[in-house]
């Protein structure tokens, strides 16, 4: 990367007594190649952004004129208690979701990268593929095995347990929809992770072995700390995706009409669809949005600030 | 198993139990990983009620076609699959040139600025897809997109991570002194850019596109905040409307329908696959 060695540098032969010299043209090119996507940028990201926020103060149904509300949009939905239970649903799920399978996700990469694993290739292969579904399949396939006769429950009888009503019972959705997001997410993550194995030298384990560490040693005094800026930008890309669940909800409580404002199952993004598509409220919508926003800057930093913590204790252990 | 191979006192060489265990979970998660699509298809080729048999029923029938017969009453179903083939090549064409070109501009030219764009180009992968969702309706709708498939081919046409992956690509693989020599003969930038660095960065760009063309294709949020009308519908919305309880759930016409639509994707993936993972274990990760 530092030798970007330029096409500037070609510049001394020809063109100088032009107005366009070398330099000139080559910059005008480099802005051409790069301008879509800032031009792209600027019509589909960075106006509606500061759009929503502008939004936000004003009641508005996207077609009548506006009309300045000052806070009342954060007013009305911070009183609503179907946003807090979207909150709170969005905020379990994640924590459901996201944290057993992480941990599996590591496990799993780390039988991948395995001298023991003669088959690499295709159980790579094999992992990854529920990440190729997409989330309108998932949700439907598992609905099937989630159904009051499924066959989950079934395995749930057959051992002796009680039938569980995962498409209505408060925890019941839960668990079927954060079974769905660990189904999709577990073998993308372990592949990302396994990025992260391959890319420590060998030759640390086999200064390790030579002093006597054993496998375990290994794992907990060499790869997770050097598995670290990997576990981080997996656990921050996680958390901001677990913010915006919607699909899942939205298909597997669709099934009965109008039930993805269903109270087991409404997240934070489901709410705003609803109050800006369903109701034509888009003054309350934007201020969602903008409350998903901060609440996502606010995760983003907590979980940074954790996984330093954490990574500084693994760091003290090994001295 | 670390504590048998222990006690086998050879920590190098773990004995025949852990091995065993060792594959036991392996194959375990594999068939776990595996397991919903052959339910997809199991169900798909059975009767309407074979979801919910107790045992569950687990080998496939003969129902098939009589199964996709429904969907085709209920709904366009290769009108959708066309719709979500024309946007998803449409979109992923797009997105592998646009994202080529200025991933080389950043990898290989001088200019005011370029660091700090580039910064803003990776700093825009990490605001959510929502903050922005309602004045892109409005400007769909003043634009008068709503319900075409520019909406959904517009917006997407270049991306920050393929900016950012072909960047990281292009700046190892693409040789200074190869651009030079073209340069001194004459060529011109984009003859250069097409003559000498695509035919280098070939391995990327098709990675980049088929990560994309997935993307694309299961896309639900945007397709169904901007799609109206029922034959523009892409294929993941005409699934998610074949869910719905008005005659009761017909499941082997749904997984019928899934399946079909999963199947183009999944043969993508397994003859590419080798491209796809090797992508996602080289580059993915920044820092």
């Amino acid at each position: 990367m530092a030798e970007t060695a330029t096409a500037k540098r070609s510049e001394p032969a020809p063109g100088k007594r032009r107005f366009m010299t070398e330099t000139r043209r080559s910059r005008l090119t480099a802005y051409t190649f790069i301008s879509p996507f800032f031009l792209l940028f600027a019509i589909f990201g960075l106006y509606p952004i500061v759009f929503t926020i502008y939004l936000s103060f004003f009641k508005w149904d996207a077609l009548g004129p506006m009309q300045y509300v000052g806070f009342r949009n954060y007013e009305l939905v911070t009183g609503d208690p179907t946003f807090w239970i979207a909150f709170g649903n969005t905020l379990l799920m994640a924590l459901m979701g996201t944290v057993p399978q992480l941990i599996v996700a590591l496990f799993v990469a780390v039988m991948l990268h395995s001298a023991l694993n003669k088959f690499k290739n295709t159980f790579r292969i094999l992992y990854f593929m529920p990440n190729i579904t997409s989330i309108v399949a998932v949700t439907l396939v598992f609905s099937t095995m989630f159904g009051n006769n499924g066959m989950v429950n079934w395995m749930l009888n057959s051992f002796g347990m009680e039938s569980v009503p995962f498409n209505s019972g408060w925890w019941g959705v839960k668990i079927a929809i954060s079974t769905m997001v660990m189904w999709r997410w577990m073998g993308y993550n372990a592949i990302i992770f396994l990025s992260g194995l391959q890319s420590i030298p060998t030759d640390i384990y086999e200064a390790a072995k030579i002093d006597g560490a054993s496998r375990r040693q290994q794992l907990i005094y060499i790869t997770l700390p050097l598995l670290r800026p990997f576990i981080l930008f997996v656990t921050l890309v996680s958390t901001i995706g677990a913010l915006q669940l919607f699909t899942e909800p939205y298909v597997f409580l669709g099934q009965s009409g109008t039930g993805s404002t269903r109270q087991e199952g409404v997240t934070m993004v489901t709410y705003l669809y609803n109050e800006a598509f369903k109701n034509g409220f888009f003054g309350t919508a934007a201020a969602t949005a903008v409350l998903l926003f901060i609440a996502t800057i606010i995760f983003s930093v907590l979980n940074m600030m954790l996984s330093s913590r954490m990574g500084g204790e693994t760091g003290r252990g090994k001295a | 198993m670390s504590s048998l191979a222990l006690r086998r006192k050879k920590p190098d060489e773990p004995g025949i139990i852990s091995r065993i265990l060792f594959y036991f979970f392996l194959v375990l998660g594999a068939l776990i990983s595996i397991f919903p699509f052959y339910w997809m298809f199991v169900v798909a080729t059975n009767g309407k009620d074979a979801a919910f048999q107790i045992p569950p029923l687990l080998t496939p029938g003969l129902e098939f076609f009589n199964n996709f017969a429904r969907v085709l009453e209920r709904t366009d179903f290769f009108r959708a699959l066309l719709n979500s083939v024309v946007v998803s090549t449409s979109v992923t064409l797009s997105v592998v040139f646009l994202c080529t070109l200025a991933g080389y501009a950043f990898a290989k030219y001088e200019f005011p600025l370029k660091k700090t764009l580039f910064v803003f180009v990776i700093a825009t992968m990490l605001v959510p897809v929502q903050l922005g969702v309602l004045p892109q309706y409005v400007i769909m709708a003043k634009l008068q997109w709503i319900d075409s498939y520019k909406a959904l081919i517009v917006p997407a046409m270049v991306n920050a991570f393929g900016i950012f992956w072909m960047r990281q690509y292009i700046a190892s693989a693409v040789h200074s002194e190869l651009i030079e020599a073209g340069r001194i003969d004459g060529g011109g930038h984009f003859r250069i850019f097409w003559n000498i660095a695509i035919p280098v960065v070939t391995p990327a760009m098709a990675t980049l596109g088929i990560l994309n063309f997935m993307n694309v294709w299961n896309d639900f949020f945007w397709p169904l905040v901007v799609l109206k009308n029922r034959e523009n519908y892409t294929i993941q919305i005409a699934l998610q409307q074949l869910f719905t309880n008005k005659d009761g759930l017909d499941y082997g016409m749904i997984m019928s329908a899934t399946f079909t639509a999963t199947l183009p994707l999944l043969i993508v993936f397994l003859l590419f696959s080798r491209w796809v993972i090797a992508g996602l274990t080289s580059g993915a990760i920044k820092s």
